[in-house]
């Protein structure tokens, strides 16, 4: 350009006149952006073109423009790094999408449904309109409860070998093993609790407690890794103050370790009943559906949300109508469960963490 | 007398007594009794599924033996896992470098929930948003790619008018599978050493430049790692895939947009099961077995490529 002044004290362009060219202004993106929005709207929406389609061409159209802009005005690799930007940011607001139209979906359909009926009763005699999923909501919170109970014990005393006890081989086995125990799918672990009832109670077995026991195994080994990183965060020099005053190591650990990191273990308890609390697929296996009211997990069939929503939504009925509705106020249900518990979940870590204030 | 010069590397230990013992018992029992369910996850697995492979082809359900009634089933299982991760890997990658390198730091911690949210919400959700939201969405897609595309095996059509596809099927996958990658090559990326990010800057690279040449090689293992993850969850998912994909038995097939598709083996087990007894029953634990078989091999290398770099890394 106009550069008429220190030229002498500035270094000399070094990658072929690339520094020589100007930079666009930081408004430009956006004026691209605006101008492409404002072409394709005005050309697609008189045509019929669904907004959606009008949002995508606009970031496709408005990306190559900017690349070429920027191209001619500044240089290669600007260029480049503009793109990726547009890229970058495109893939996020796509992820966006699935979150947004799925929340709007459940809520717009489900609402409708969400009633006192739904709470109160259940599915005995129902045909048609009414009903509800009492049943369901109880036997969800039932077996929900009995996989924490046999979960967290379980789970908290390998987590407490793993990192005070724990040495050598056998550790790193552990560790390894649950890593791996994550990523089970969820049917074999409804296969394995059907197969192991199926031993003592014949086959077709179907139990609320063999739906607790498939779904501990899923559970434990989340809380084992959330807790184990809870306990390693406790400062060594608690354990050293105890073990200085002559504290035996076990009260160590239940007295001064565990009330330490009592925070971090009810978010990791309310996390990992949050992960399996949806699960349908081993209740489908292992507890079956039924519409009449079964509490009782030691006795046959019981009803759960997420399996009620499943039947609901594919064995309706006729009129099927009343049914889908129903299904999809459960599936409203559970994604509001699974959202409070990730809330309470981080109020726990937020309001009982440990002052560490010196 | 002498503990003044007792070796400063000898950890603090206390005195061993009987609540100690117990204590330290009961920890170590609850350990290996994490190592017994793996193993007996297998065993049971094993121990049912021996009927049905001792037992007469024409009995097994398809009339023609165990492995031609579980394979097909696996094809299903590894192309829309294959599918999902082909969708997912690059997206996940790039909405971790959205959240380590582009975003504003102030807002990064929110839209990352925000990304984590996808991960909680339950599988049967996502087969109902894929039913009503997505497959009726994705039929004109499929008409325009018969139309278009059709020379291609993938795309021969004829094109489903439900949209309940092994495409759509693929896609739904890729969503639930996304944050997982997302979370994983966050965290690796989150780890660049900041020496080899601004060396690169100082070089006059640009944002771009300083990615591909500090963050991306560094992340590498993570993003293998983080991929096969999500393969791992997308190989063993339920309830989605039996809500969104119309199978019909037996088939094998590349055409993703047709409305005759493979079955995988979690979905085919979840709408079987309930409904069979005896041998059926057996057959599907077959299935479940080769299904446990696959996912342990997949989880097993993804934690062994994610380990080794943690202990390369140099960040802790």
């Amino acid at each position: 350009m106009s550069q008429t002044t220190g030229t002498l004290l500035s270094p000399p362009p070094v990658t072929g006149g690339s520094r020589r060219k100007g930079r666009l202004p930081r408004w430009a993106a956006w004026a691209v952006f605006g101008t492409a929005l404002v072409l394709v709207a005005g050309i697609g929406l008189p045509a019929g073109l669904a907004l959606a389609l009008v949002v995508l061409f606009t970031g496709v159209l408005g990306t190559l423009a900017l690349y070429v802009l920027s191209r001619v005005t500044e240089n290669r690799r600007t260029a480049t790094d503009r793109l990726v930007t547009c890229v970058v940011v495109g893939a996020f607001a796509l992820a966006m999408v699935p979150l947004l139209s799925l929340v709007y979906e459940v809520v717009s359909r489900g609402i409708g449904r969400l009633d006192g009926e739904f709470f109160n009763s259940s599915l005995v005699g129902v045909i048609g309109e009414g009903g509800g999923a009492y049943h369901a909501i109880f036997g969800t919170l039932i077996i929900t409860g009995l996989t924490a109970l046999i979960s967290v014990p379980i789970g908290l005393l390998t987590a407490i070998y793993l990192v005070e006890y724990g040495s050598g081989r056998l550790k790193k086995v552990i560790t390894f093993l649950v890593d791996v125990m994550t990523g089970i799918p969820s049917i074999v672990a409804g296969l394995f609790a059907y197969a192991l009832f199926a031993i003592f109670f014949g086959p077709g077995v179907r139990l609320g407690i063999a739906g607790a026991v498939a779904l501990s195994v899923l559970m434990t080994p989340v809380f084992v890794r959330s807790a184990e990183e809870v306990l390693k965060l406790v400062p060594n020099e608690l354990r050293e103050a105890a073990y200085a005053l002559g504290v035996p190591k076990w009260r160590t650990v239940v007295k001064i370790v565990l009330p330490t990191a009592v925070a971090g273990l009810g978010t990791g308890v309310t996390l990992a009943v949050a992960r399996v609390i949806g699960e349908t697929a081993p209740l489908l296996v292992t507890v079956g559906i039924t519409n009449a009211t079964n509490l009782n997990p030691f006795d046959g069939r019981m009803a759960t949300l997420p399996v009620y929503a499943f039947y609901q939504l594919t064995q309706p009925g006729v009129p099927p109508e009343f049914a889908i509705d129903r299904a999809w106020t459960a599936a409203l249900l559970l994604i509001a469960l699974v959202m409070a518990l990730n809330v309470v979940a981080r109020l726990i870590s937020r309001f009982f963490a440990p002052t560490t204030g010196r | 007398m002498t503990t003044t010069n007792a070796p400063q590397t000898q950890p603090p230990r206390a005195v061993r007594r009987l609540g100690d013992r117990l204590f330290a018992g009961s920890a170590r029992g609850a350990g290996v009794l994490i190592l017994l369910v793996l193993a007996g996850v297998a065993a049971f697995l094993v121990i049912d599924a021996v009927p049905a492979l001792v037992a007469p082809a024409r009995e097994v359900p398809g009339g023609r033996g165990v492995l031609p009634y579980v394979g097909p089933l696996l094809f299903g299982t590894v192309l829309a896992a294959a599918i999902a991760l082909v969708v997912a890997t690059p997206l996940g990658v790039a909405i971790a470098l959205f959240l380590t390198h582009y975003a504003p730091r102030r807002l990064a911690t929110g839209l990352a929930y925000v990304v984590d949210l996808l991960a909680a919400i339950p599988s049967i959700v996502y087969g109902f948003w894929g039913i009503v939201w997505l497959a009726p969405r994705l039929v004109p897609f499929y008409r325009w790619t018969e139309a278009h595309l059709g020379f291609l095996p993938f795309f021969a059509g004829p094109a489903s008018v439900t949209g309940k596809t092994m495409f759509t099927a693929g896609l739904v996958l890729a969503v639930m599978v996304l944050p997982i990658i997302t979370a994983i090559s966050r965290e690796v990326f989150a780890q660049v050493p900041t020496l080899h990010r601004e060396a690169a800057l100082a070089l006059g690279a640009t944002r771009w430049e300083m990615i591909r040449m500090a963050v991306l090689p560094y992340g590498r293992s993570g993003i293998i790692g983080g991929a096969m993850l999500g393969l791992g969850r997308a190989l063993g998912e339920t309830l989605a895939i039996a809500l969104v994909l119309s199978v019909s038995a037996g088939t094998v097939t590349f055409n993703l947009i047709s409305s005759t598709n493979p079955s995988t083996i979690a979905a085919n087990i979840a709408l079987q099961f309930p409904e069979s007894s005896g041998i059926d029953v057996n057959t599907l634990i077959a299935s479940g077995l080769a299904l446990f078989l696959v996912t342990l091999a997949v989880n097993v290398i993804a934690r062994a490529v994610v380990n080794r770099r943690a202990d390369f890394s140099g960040a802790n």
